[in-house]
């Protein structure tokens, strides 16, 4: 199961976080914070699994993360998920982010939290996987987005079907 | 890919200008975020959230503010809760969104309670009906968010309501409700499994979904099914294989590619799921060889995804029933991860080979080049993995370099989460392979000073345990304690003030114990080292009070400085030191009472702790017969407080008599000051070596080893202790260890490396055909643990001995323990009833020995006063209430009458009117019937009725005020009273005025008593449920009752005398034990636990309100003692 996801810039900003199993407001600043200091550390060319880290890391929790250009995006999962295939999950998340946003940046995270965070819902459901597939996830995203689009549309006929 | 997200906030001015989807970013936010980019310290951010945060506040509390405009302030309060900022006044509107607004709003909605809210969280509650409303929707985006929320959040008692809902959507046309659906049931289970155990038929549903999607969504399921129990889905092998081989067959369509290789997320579970069943099972494993080696054959190296289902393959093909020719190719996939030149890889390889050694010790060997790089890998993470796999692979022979790399690599660790892990594989290691006492005693002082105080107590624990219980051997044991005395006198001879506490007292324990093996040395001289520590600031309360009972073993003979010590530490402003400090000297003054308190060298199973202090029960009688009050808990003292404030109403306070002779003390009234000393005998011997195993929980352990503070001492601690351990060290193994350090001239680098290797992975089956796993062929560990008689003392041992030093200090727990145990124990005494109940305290032994029949007269007719009235709660259906009432009750109306309801008792009268009442038992309220009887034979005129209680609630009343009364002719009104507070018994006053003659107004007033038994509900509740209730209930009182032992089944007859007197639910009575359950109306609950024990009940009551159980238990008492 993932436990959490995070996303950070180069100065430990948070940019996104979601968190799947419930952790105070304090607490969970502390493992945004300390992860940013665990992984901030590492050199680019060294592997991208962490174990450690008194918080999130307790018993069998590990560290799965992704550098990109200003952003961490760090997932935070127990032992029943694989390694590489989150790290593959996190590209794919990546990718879907940079087709809905056109050349997605850090910026586009903060002005659209909200559509991250759907996109996100769309893939990552209660901590559990839900959807890899790319194009599923961009069909369902875009659905939303022609629904903002059309926003007085809606508002007229609330029981429009996707 | 990289360069995706190159636009960084360099860029921000111009995309402020150019922003094309301007429209949508509203200004506030981008305000907000283009001001918080500019800050430059975090106290400016603070201010300006705080700013923007009460803006929000204004604004959502505006009625102007449309729906729209709050879509835009939550996303604001989300990012500010992101950033750590309390946004919590808008939860409430988050909610409001989610309920109210249209489709977009309620997606922000939504989305803001599942970022905000968690699963226990109160407001939640409001979102129920939203969510049921939503997934009835037609609108599949409603229905979606729905769904995704109750997986995210959801409380949990909630579950019940909507899961028929969320089952239905199991067969919605659309796949994507159909997944979302089955995920939102398995996140059910995982919070509440019994709730959806029926539906594990539609689990398999699920699962044969011609949606691939979906019946992905449901392997999570199954995947956690089977790891509970693999048994019960073994059935289910052939349909995985057939999945899997269809995914590899690349059946699906083209859309779960990834890469090229199909639904790889797919596949890994699937393996997962494959090697779940086939663990330690050769039919099941049978069915799936062909498969597994479809998979790795077509698992061809191209791209990241196939190496993570190479991974989940390998790690199958190992756990499952082995086939060699998997696991020769298994083998390969490994060497190609180990020798893979992406880092990733090589971790993976190194964590198969870490799994696979267990199995196959032989392929370290192949590797063992590798794993020494990886040794020396800039990464940690691969460092540790790479510790990890020789920890696994340790035997006697290498177990000396292995533990110096291990060390070596702590030593520069600052992680304290990997110094805890791998410092106790250290001690294990050192515990098992140790190949002489000197290494041993070496390895372990490090230990100690590495780990100090993160340490797990174990380690201490059971490092003690082996030097005090020893092996068969009583001469090596001894070398053993020489040894640790000789190196502890040397490590306390050096700078001792960066020594974590946990090694100090280690050291005091041990010197205490032992220091009189070591002829060589003088006395004064261990004195004055272990004194030398108690001056020091760093030196915590809890290591002085270890030093000081380690002084307490050490002197004979050296009675001055003992007594010069204790005298300076007779001021100290601890009281717990100054009390040790008086033992000291009465210990050091009489050598006969010293012999006996602290035998040298007596069996450490002989030593009993008298945890229940039984042994002053004579103590306690004596001082309960000169008049002193029995001991109460600190709750009901205060309760007690509360109560002398109060007039008391009753003439007589209600008491049992005190017998003195047979009274012993229950667990509840454990003096509190008491140091339970070893060597005090006692007759439980089992609970005081549970409650001496407490003693050496460090408490108020202190991280003193802080990040930064960690390696300065560190170096101070390193010299003593490298030279023994490097003479010790067989030559060319130290040699190896030493040359481990990269060197210039690769030549000799490799050549160091080499031989590295070669005592690394000695006794690894070198020129073996067979495998041989390190441990297997491993002599018999060293230090081989005595058998002990009773396996549940085996970690206190030691502490035991010790425990007179720190019973104070692990007082507390031992006390919880007492509470904790009563279940249980047995006590062979007798018990009596105190009671603990305030009333009858306060009498001091002024008990009411009224006879049974008297009182039940008191019931009925006890007038006192004129005007004061003392209701008793009496048996609620009476079998022969009075005649006078029985014609009164009949004028009850219609709708009450079928009510239980007590006697009626006569409140007052005069000439013209008199009053009684009568109790009615609803099941939310106590209804208060008066009757009012004009007794004249002329009109009475305004009648009015005023009842007064401060401490009930009066939900409502009717029929207290008459125009007139008819001559000879009763009125009825009625009060239904609500108890939000117990208390023992509530008075109510109140008055009646009428009108005999126009104009002049009587009074006639009158008061009465109600008790808390009259608001006592039965709660009929299950077994099933009473044992959830009552984990999750916080207040306990535990208490010994009469039991009523004149039928046959004492229990059952008590517990009827209870359930008559009190109106409890007897929910299930199995051997001596009972439980009963009960509610405050129908309010707070009260679980009581019933046990017979011996000629007593023992009754241990829970509910989630303080003063409750004190209350029923009361009840409970009186009720017993009428009976």
């Amino acid at each position: 199961m993932i436990k959490a996801i995070l996303i950070f810039n180069n100065h430990g900003k948070p940019r996104l976080s979601k968190f799947y199993e419930h952790y105070t407001e304090d607490t969970e600043q502390q493992i945004i914070r300390e992860t940013f200091h665990l992984v901030s550390k590492r050199d680019e060319n060294i592997c991208n699994f962490l174990e450690g880290g008194l918080l999130i890391g307790g018993s069998e929790n590990k560290l799965i993360y992704r550098h990109y250009a200003t952003l961490y995006f760090v997932f935070c999962v127990d032992s029943s998920e694989s390694e590489l295939g989150i790290l593959d999950l996190i590209q794919v998340f990546v990718e879907t982010l940079d087709k809905c946003f056109e050349n997605v940046c850090e910026l586009d995270l903060i002005f659209h939290m909200d559509k991250v965070h759907n996109i996100l819902a769309e893939m990552v459901m209660g901590g559990m996987v839900l959807e890899t597939n790319m194009s599923e996830i961009i069909t369902q995203a875009e659905a939303h987005n022609k629904m903002e689009k059309s926003e007085t549309f809606i508002f007229q006929c609330p029981r429009q079907d996707r | 890919m990289s360069d995706v997200v190159e636009k960084t906030l360099t860029a921000l001015p111009g995309l402020f200008e150019s922003q094309t989807g301007a429209a949508k970013i509203t200004n506030r936010l981008r305000q907000l975020i283009k001001s918080i980019t500019e800050l430059t310290s975090k106290h400016e951010e603070e201010n300006l959230i705080k700013r923007e945060l009460s803006a929000i506040k204004e604004q959502v509390s505006s009625p102007n503010t449309t729906m729209k405009q709050m879509r835009e302030i939550m996303v604001r309060a989300m990012y500010c809760e992101m950033l750590g900022y309390d946004a919590s006044f808008t939860y409430i509107h988050a909610i409001k969104l989610a309920q109210q607004g249209g489709v977009l709003e309620k997606r922000v909605g939504y989305l803001a309670v599942s970022l905000f809210l968690n699963e226990g969280h109160e407001l939640l509650l409001l979102l129920v009906n939203t969510v049921l409303k939503d997934l009835q929707s037609t609108n599949l985006i409603e229905v979606c968010m729905a769904l995704t929320v109750v997986a995210q959040v959801f409380p949990k008692d909630m579950i019940p309501a909507v899961l028929p809902l969320v089952e239905d959507k199991l067969s919605h046309p659309k796949e994507i409700i159909r997944r979302k659906a089955v995920l939102a049931l398995y996140k059910f289970y995982l919070i509440a499994p019994n709730q959806v155990q029926h539906i594990h038929a539609k689990f398999c549903k699920a699962l044969s979904d011609k949606d691939p999607g979906v019946m992905a969504s449901s392997l999570h399921i199954y995947l956690q099914l089977i790891r509970e129990s693999p048994d019960s889905y073994k059935d289910l092998t052939g349909s995985f294989v057939t999945i899997l081989k269809q995914v590899l067959g690349g059946k699906l369509p083209v859309d779960f590619n990834y890469h090229s290789v199909p639904a790889p997320w797919l596949q890994i579970q699937l393996l997962r799921i494959l090697s779940l069943l086939g663990k330690e099972d050769q039919s099941t494993s049978e069915l799936m060889y062909e498969v597994l080696d479809e998979s790795l054959r077509r698992a061809e190296m191209n791209h990241n995804i196939t190496y993570a289902i190479l991974y989940e393959c390998v790690k199958a093909v190992y756990t499952i029933h082995p086939k060699a020719e998997l696991l020769e190719k298994a083998a390969r996939c490994i060497g190609n991860f180990v020798l893979s030149p992406k880092i990733n890889l090589k971790y993976l390889g190194l964590k198969a080979l870490t799994y696979v050694v267990q199995h196959d010790a032989k392929l370290a060997l192949q590797h063992q080049m590798t794993i020494i790089e990886c040794l020396d890998h800039s990464d940690f993470t691969i460092k540790r993995e790479t510790l990890e796999l020789l920890f696994r692979i340790t035997n006697a022979q290498n177990v000396t370099v292995i533990v110096e790399k291990m060390l070596d690599f702590l030593r520069s660790c600052n992680d304290e989460h990997t110094i805890i892990h791998l410092i106790g594989k250290v001690a294990e290691l050192a515990e098992k392979f140790a190949p002489d006492n000197s290494w041993f005693i070496q390895t372990m002082n490090d230990v100690f000073s590495i780990g100090g105080d993160l340490l797990q107590q174990d380690v201490p624990n059971n490092f003690l345990r082996l030097l005090a219980e020893g092996s068969e051997s009583k001469e090596e044991d001894d070398q053993l304690r020489l040894y640790a005395v000789e190196s502890y006198l040397t490590v306390l001879k050096g700078h001792t003030s960066h020594l974590p506490q946990c090694f100090l007292q280690v050291m005091s324990w041990v010197l205490g114990e032992y220091a009189h093996l070591q002829e060589s040395v003088d006395r004064r001289e261990v004195i004055r080292l272990l004194t030398q520590l108690l001056d020091q600031r760093s030196v915590s309360s809890e290591t002085r009070v270890w030093i000081l009972s380690a002084l307490t073993k050490i002197p004979e003979g050296q009675t001055d400085l003992i007594l010069d010590l204790a005298e300076s530490l007779s001021s100290s402003q601890d009281t717990v030191l100054r009390q040790q400090a008086q033992e000291l000297r009465h210990l050091s003054q009489d050598s006969q009472l010293r012999e006996w308190v602290l035998p040298r060298g007596a069996p450490w199973d002989g030593i009993e702790v008298d945890s229940s202090l039984s042994f002053l029960d004579g103590f306690v009688s004596e001082a309960l017969a000169a008049g002193a009050a029995p001991y109460k808990p600190p709750h009901q003292r205060q309760e007690e407080l509360c109560e002398d404030r109060a007039l008391n109403l009753e003439p007589y306070s209600f008491s049992l008599p005190v017998s003195l002779s047979s009274c012993s003390i229950t667990d509840r009234q454990s003096p509190t000051l008491l140091s339970v000393s070893s060597g005090l005998s006692g007759n439980s011997a089992e609970l005081s070596q549970k409650a001496g195993s407490s003693t050496l929980i460090l408490e108020g352990v202190k991280r003193v080893w802080g990040k930064d503070g960690y390696l300065p001492q560190k170096e101070a601690t390193a010299p003593p202790v490298d030279e023994p351990s490097a003479a010790v060290q067989p030559a060319s193994q130290q040699e190896a260890a030493e040359r481990i350090e990269p060197r210039p001239e690769p030549s000799t680098q490799n050549q160091d490396k080499q031989q590295l290797a070669s005592s690394l992975f000695v006794g690894l089956g070198v020129g073996s055909s067979v495998s041989l796993l390190g441990k297997s062929e491993a002599p018999p560990p060293r230090f081989r643990k005595k058998p002990r008689p009773h396996e549940s003392s085996s970690s206190s041992g030691t502490s035991k001995r010790s425990s007179d030093s720190s019973s104070h200090s692990s007082r507390n727990t031992t006390d919880s323990f007492l509470y904790g145990s009563f279940p249980e124990e047995e006590p062979a005494t007798s018990i009596s009833t105190f009671d603990h109940t305030p009333k009858s305290t306060t009498a001091n032994g002024l008990s009411q020995n009224k006879d049974t029949k008297e009182d039940r007269h008191a019931n009925t007719s006890q007038i006192l006063g004129g005007d004061m009235v003392i209701v008793r709660p009496s048996t609620i259906q009476d079998k022969h209430p009075p005649s006078v009432s029985s014609d009164l009750t009949a004028l009850l109306p219609a709708d009450l009458k079928d009510l239980p309801h007590s006697d009626v008792i006569s409140l007052t009268s005069d000439p013209s009117l008199s009053l009684s009442s009568c109790r009615l038992f609803r099941d939310e309220a106590l209804l208060l019937v008066i009757f009012i009887s004009n007794c004249t034979e002329t009109v009475i005129k305004d009648v009015a009725v005023q009842l007064t209680c401060e401490e009930l609630k009066t939900a409502s009343l009717r029929g207290n005020v008459m125009d007139c009364l008819e001559a000879r002719s009763t009125s009825v009104c009625h009060y239904a009273l609500l108890m939000d507070d117990p208390h023992t018994n509530v008075s109510l006053t109140g008055t009646v005025s009428y009108q005999t003659q126009p104009g002049h107004t009587n009074t006639l007033p009158f008061s009465g008593t109600l008790s808390t038994a009259d608001f006592i509900r039965p709660l009929v509740v299950t077994t099933e449920e009473y044992g959830k209730l009552w984990l999750s209930l916080s207040h306990d009182v535990k208490q010994n009752l009469k039991l009523l032992t004149d039928a046959g089944d004492p229990l059952r007859t008590t517990l009827n005398a209870l359930k008559d007197a009190l109106q409890l639910h007897v929910v299930d009575i199995i051997g001596s034990e009972g439980i009963v359950a009960c509610r405050l109306l129908s309010g707070a609950p009260c679980l009581l636990h019933c046990r017979v024990n011996g000629a007593a009940l023992a009754m241990w009551l829970r509910s989630p309100h303080p003063a409750l159980p004190d209350f029923i238990l009361y009840h409970c008492q009186r009720a017993l003692a009428h009976h």
